[in-house]
């Protein structure tokens, strides 16, 4: 159990390299190994979303899945496209209509809505409550949400 | 000097030139928080820092028999394993009473169980090790041998002869008992026009902070000091409670609490394992973690409501309500929640019961019972949505029954606004509520006679819609009365440093703490608006108790009253100050100076004289071109306590419109409404979602929240994936308007906003669902209305 293994990961285009125990949550490694405190751990069941990453381009829970089975992959964070710029937009839009309260769900529940926009570009307000559906917000009430990934929805149908 | 001069710098700050008062301001922190930038207690690691995980109890009552430890300790990596016995040196016990709630009684609540386990979940052992993980996998070869008891889980039994005793010390299982008779509900009730009742049942639910209850307790034996990194409401009270029960020197405990997951009345309570971390880090002379998993979570963090109430009401012919009486049972655990108490959810059920109305007939009694089941305090509403529910529900059932619209009732029942002071029959004073005008409000919002035809045209088609309407009010800005005057140091007093800086911003330290809610952009707001320059320009600092102004922190909704009003005193007096040293400088006389933006400017003609880098740069840097009698003074503290009231009581009204599919049982959200009135807005933006985030946490326990336990108090869903929680898709648009009536207790007139969403919500959805359901003759008043309950009250299961 205690067994250490030699894994590296793709961390938001940066090599990772560590000994971990093969039990080490993708979500823990993060935190732990790489410092990464921008994915949050609120369930470890894989409900809540609050530990929502960027599997090889595609939003995974890092709670769910082993740091080991993810030898090799690219993992992107909140602090990678936030350092990017890849989201800057939403992000922008989640300020400026107060679309986050406590702020523990909201890298999570900013990657989903991300990859929301880019597979439906125009969502309805119900489409989007849906989607979100997976990521749970205690504080807001979700309305401000939806809002704010509407109008980035809009935004970047007319900046397209 | 002209009049027009006095005037500029007596004027209240919401009327200044600038004021930000009334205005939407972005929250400087959320920039941070969307870049996955916070602080949270968790992501913290120190120097030595060890992790600490605990064997709990698996049965709700239980005797110790023996437990072996030997085993734990042999795994690499494990520090120390303890049970109360070797801590006892290291902690005092608590109790969890008051000594304005007469009667009240609790047992000595230690950091472990000790010779006995009274809920499922409380800590018994504990191992302190290098990682969370070991810590986690010793704990479970910590072998115990349990006798098991009796447990007490029905509180509707809690105080039958034949049901077991929790703590024998004690005598009974009752904790805390209060009654009002107010009037002469007797003969009303004989002689009413009508008489409702109902027996209403509210789930135990709780708070589910998305970050789980985390500390980091940092003891330095070199020097005495205790470092506490907490998810807290209230750093203040936990820096005295860990001092006092773990026999440290007050002076040496610093609490430090940087941003807070979520906390909604979780986080303001004495919890065992956190003490027991404190302690342990006062054993071993390292910093110990401590951070709740989410089951952890579910078995200790505080379990809200829990009530059993039967009520019933009495009318006049022509709709006005006359009397209420009511009987509430409620369950409160094994204890007494220390230092608040569990008798204060109780309390406030009856003080607001029927808050809105002008009856004078009021009997009420409540008992808050033990049982063997998590421990019950407070959270977010605190009795606000029992009182709200149970009064409202009648009020319906009496419309319903008289054959009148339920807003009309309502409109017959309020204090009339001439009333005002009022005292209720509860002896809740009140210095000034809306309700009329709230509710005229919202019947325009919604276009409620549209919606009663949509209503009609529905049902036509075998769909079955429902209005539900609620009126409220909600404690805020609480005085002394609350907690101080029963012997806890709770702070109810709150203050504000402001600095200027040389640059000429300034920095604001308040014993209010932010916990998401937008605590430090409205004390800039107002501090900027106090002072005179940009809100860019001003830094708030809060939650270090080595820091900032002793004070509460924030709950009961009083951030932005209590700490709002210290801010504008302090940035007043600083204005003054500055003023001071302009005069000094361009040798004016200062009544004749302002502040604007940034910049001293003359009152009169609004000229720029000088910018306050300019003061800044002379007065901290070139002091001696001062005249000599002139020493600046640019850092100013000013305190604010509510004196006059009690509490400053807010009002609002509620609706919720809402489809109830007769087939499935399900309830589908339409829309929902809020008119509030907090007195003045600081930040329109800000309230409104607290407002939508406060209904959405009561629309949870009302349709999906609650902790469900066995008849042996084995809480069976205690994971998020069992324990149901709104979430985006079935959460309406909740629409908010305002009615304004500032409080004249303090010159900035704001009172809290925290809270009312939450305490309105279940009542609004209990009378839209029988509002729906009414044709078929039935009704539902046992929360939460999941599908089986309303398909049970059609007759189809």
């Amino acid at each position: 159990m205690t067994q250490q293994t030699a894994v590296t990961l793709n961390v938001n285009g940066e090599a990772i390299s560590a000994l971990i125990e093969p039990r080490l949550s993708l979500a823990d490694f993060l935190r732990t190994k790489a410092g990464l405190t921008g994915t949050h751990v609120g369930c470890e069941h894989g409900v809540c979303g609050a530990c929502t990453v960027r599997i090889d381009g595609a939003t995974a829970r890092g709670c769910l899945i082993l740091a080991i089975q993810c030898q090799g992959a690219d993992i992107e964070t909140i602090e990678g496209v936030a350092d990017s710029g890849s989201i800057s937009d939403l992000q922008e839009n989640f300020v400026e209509r107060n679309a986050l309260q406590c702020g523990f769900c909201t890298p999570g529940m900013l990657l989903t809505a991300d990859e929301l926009l880019k597979e439906n570009p125009d969502p309805t307000r119900d489409e989007i409550r849906e989607n979100l559906s997976g990521n749970y917000c205690r504080c807001t009430g979700y309305q401000s949400i939806v809002d704010a990934v509407e109008i980035t929805a809009k935004q970047r149908r007319e900046g397209a | 000097m002209s009049d027009k001069a006095t005037s500029q710098n007596t004027i209240s700050v919401l009327d200044r030139p600038n004021s930000y008062i009334g205005k939407t301001v972005k929250r400087s922190n959320a920039k941070r928080l969307v870049q996955g930038r916070g602080s949270y207690v968790d992501d913290l690691e120190l120097p030595r820092m060890a992790h600490v995980a605990f064997c709990r109890s698996p049965y709700a009552h239980a005797e110790i028999v023996s437990i072996d430890k030997s085993e734990a300790e042999q795994v690499p990596g494990v520090i120390r394993v303890v049970t109360m016995d070797d801590l006892m040196d290291y902690c005092t016990p608590w109790v969890g009473t008051l000594d304005h709630l007469k009667g009240i009684k609790s047992a000595e609540q230690w950091p472990l169980a000790k010779g006995k386990a009274f809920w499922q979940g409380e800590p018994v052992a504990a191992v302190v090790a290098t990682s969370r993980a070991i810590a986690e996998d010793a704990a479970e070869l910590i072998d115990v041998e349990f006798n098991e008891l009796t447990p007490v889980t029905d509180m509707t039994r809690a105080l039958d002869p034949e049901t077991p005793v929790i703590h024998p010390e004690l005598g009974d299982n009752l904790c805390f008992e209060r009654k009002i008779d107010a009037g002469d509900v007797d003969a009303v009730f004989a002689d009413a026009a009508c008489v409702v009742e109902d027996t209403f049942n509210f789930n135990r639910h709780t708070g589910v902070t998305m970050e789980p209850r985390a500390i980091i307790c940092d003891y330095t034996p070199a020097d005495g000091s205790l470092t506490l990194h907490m998810s807290v409401q209230c750093p203040h009270m936990s820096k005295n409670l860990f001092a006092v029960h773990l026999g440290l020197n007050e002076d040496k405990v610093r609490v430090i609490c940087k941003d807070v997951g979520g906390s909604f009345g979780i986080k303001i309570h004495t919890y065992s394992d956190e003490m027991a971390a404190g302690a342990l880090s006062v054993m071993i002379g390292r910093p110990v973690k401590f951070t709740a998993d989410r089951l952890e979570s579910f078995v200790t963090d505080i379990h809200a409501r829990d009530h059993v109430v039967k009520a019933r009401m009495a009318f006049a012919e022509d709709g006005e309500m006359l009397a209420i009486d009511m009987d509430d049972v409620t369950g409160i655990g094994p204890y007494s929640v220390y230092p608040r108490t569990s008798g204060i959810e109780l309390n406030q059920v009856l003080n607001l019961t029927c808050g809105p109305y002008k009856h004078q007939n009021y009997r009420a009694i409540g008992k808050a019972v033990f049982q063997n089941k998590n421990l019950m305090c407070q959270y977010r509403g605190v009795g606000h949505p029992i009182a709200v529910a149970v009064g409202e529900h009648l009020m319906d059932e009496g419309a319903r029954k008289l054959g009148l619209d339920p807003v009309e009732v309502r409109k017959k029942s309020f204090i009339n606004d001439e009333q005002y002071p009022y005292t209720s029959p509860s002896g809740a004073i009140y210095e000034r509520q809306s309700h009329h005008q709230c509710l005229d409000k919202l019947v325009d919002m919604i276009d409620y006679k549209a919606l009663r035809a949509d209503q009609s045209a529905m049902r036509e088609k075998g769909i079955y819609r429902g209005i539900g309407f609620v009126s409220l009010i909600e404690v805020t800005n609480p005085s002394p009365a609350f907690y101080g005057i029963g012997g806890a140091k709770i702070a109810s007093q709150d203050g504000c440093t402001i600095r200027l800086d040389p640059t000429g911003s300034i920095t604001c330290t308040t014993g209010v703490t932010e916990q998401g809610q937008g605590t430090e952009t409205i004390i800039a707001q107002v501090a900027a608006s106090a002072v005179g320059v940009d809100v860019e320009n001003v830094k708030v600092i809060t939650g270090d108790t080595d820091i900032v102004p002793y004070g509460g922190g924030t709950w009961a909704s009083r951030g932005a009253g209590i700490g709002g009003e210290a801010a504008l005193q302090a940035g007043k007096a600083l204005r003054v100050n500055i003023l001071k040293v302009a005069g000094a400088i361009l040798q004016a006389n200062p009544e004749t100076l302002d502040i604007n933006e940034g910049n001293i400017v003359d009152i009169e003609t609004g000229t720029e004289r000088m910018p306050l880098s300019e003061l800044g740069r002379i007065a901290y840097f070139r002091g001696d071109t001062l005249p000599a009698d002139v020493q600046p003074e640019l850092v100013v503290t000013r305190h604010y306590v509510s004196k006059e009231y009690p509490f400053a009581f807010t009002n609002a009204a509620h609706a919720c419109h809402l489809e109830v599919d007769t087939e499935t049982g399900l309830v589908k959200l339409l829309k929902y409404w809020v008119v509030e009135d907090c007195g003045t807005v600081i930040n329109p933006q800000l309230v409104a979602e607290q407002t939508r985030g406060g209904v959405v946490q009561g629309i949870g326990p009302a349709l999906y929240e609650e902790c469900m336990y066995t008849s042996e108090g084995q809480l069976i869903n205690g994971s998020m994936a069992d324990y149901l929680l709104p979430m985006a898709a079935e959460m309406p648009d909740i629409i908010v308007g305002h009615v304004t009536t500032p409080t004249l207790t303090s010159e900035l007139g704001a009172k809290g906003v925290g809270e009312a969403g939450t305490a309105g919500a279940p009542g609004a959805i209990m009378n839209a669902i029988n509002d729906a359901l009414s044709p078929m003759g039935t009704r539902v008043a046992h929360m939460p209305f999941t599908p089986d309950k309303i398909l049970k009250a059609l007759g189809k299961i």
